[in-house]
């Protein structure tokens, strides 16, 4: 069970690999498909809008995922991840258009333990705006 | 509604079993656009060591939030779920989930408060193999949004 990136090379502040996702109204039909999570207000913008939100929004669970592709596609190893954690603090809203909305991920990592593992902070951003609380991990490195 | 604070540590067996499949490890990889081969073809992820397609980090809400729902619908905690969003969410990992696993979740409630109107509970789902082999425990905050919110 090795990952990618060695011990070695990180060091506290060491960034991720920053990635842009693009999340539109066909992938958050896919993923409602794929997680089984069919809640109403990420695929019915009569019912979003009726419950007081701007529109259709994405699953906070995407969002997520899309924040744990950062940190796997740096580590080489989907298995590497020891703990993942973040809050939902704002939605992402998800217009009926061509460009849907855009999640901006980075991560840095904040310390790195006697136990070969070390902990990453990430920031992710709609709009420029922070959608995710917090979001961190601790991560296994060979 | 206030939700009923007696229920902290109370804990819910597991339903039937969950059976990962490869086909649904590739379904999920994809819906999250996660290309890593590890995810997708079984001699990446033997190469890695794992004996199987191996799922990425997020997969176990799979289970894990089906459990939980299943949970705070018990009419005695008096959590209105019509109103419920995701405020929270943790993994823990023993180890990732891999293709084969037939896991199945234990529910517990952890924590339940009341605050600025809103019911808030905390549960724990640990996942195990149906042998008892911990693979993730999964803590998940959910707030039901009190009416006096929608002014």
């Amino acid at each position: 069970m090795t990952s990618r990136i060695r011990l070695a090379d990180v060091e506290v502040g060491t960034q991720l690999p920053a990635q842009v996702f693009h999340v539109d109204r066909a992938g958050l039909v896919r993923y409602a498909g794929a997680s089984g999570d069919f809640n109403v207000i990420h695929w019915n913008e009569r019912f979003a809008t009726s419950v007081g939100l701007p529109n259709v929004i994405a699953h906070g669970m995407l969002t997520m995922a899309l924040a744990g592709r950062v940190l796997t596609d740096w580590l080489g190893d989907p298995g590497a991840v020891v703990e993942f954690g973040t809050k939902f603090t704002r939605p992402v809203v998800v217009p009926d258009d061509a460009d849907g909305a855009t999640v901006e991920v980075t991560g840095k990592v904040t310390a790195v333990n006697d136990d070969g593992t070390a902990q990453v902070s990430l920031t992710v951003l709609c709009d420029g705006v922070t959608v995710l609380g917090n979001p961190r991990a601790v991560v296994r490195l060979v | 509604m206030a939700v009923n604070p007696e229920y902290v540590g109370r804990t819910y067996p597991p339903g039937p079993a969950y059976l990962v499949g490869r086909e649904k490890i590739r379904e999920f990889a994809m819906a999250i656009g996660d290309l890593n081969p590890a995810c997708h073809d079984v001699a990446a992820a033997h190469a890695l060591g794992y004996p199987d397609l191996v799922a990425p980090p997020t997969f176990p809400v799979v289970m894990a939030m089906k459990a939980a729902t299943a949970a705070v619908k018990d009419p005695g905690l008096g959590l209105d779920y019509t109103r419920v969003v995701h405020g929270e969410q943790r993994f823990a990992y023993s180890r990732p989930v891999v293709a084969g696993d037939e896991l199945v979740v234990t529910v517990t409630i952890e924590a339940v408060r009341t605050m600025a109107g809103n019911d808030m509970v905390t549960t724990r789902g640990d996942v195990t193999t149906v042998a008892g082999e911990h693979v993730v425990s999964a803590t998940t905050l959910l707030i039901s949004r009190g009416v006096e919110d929608d002014s």
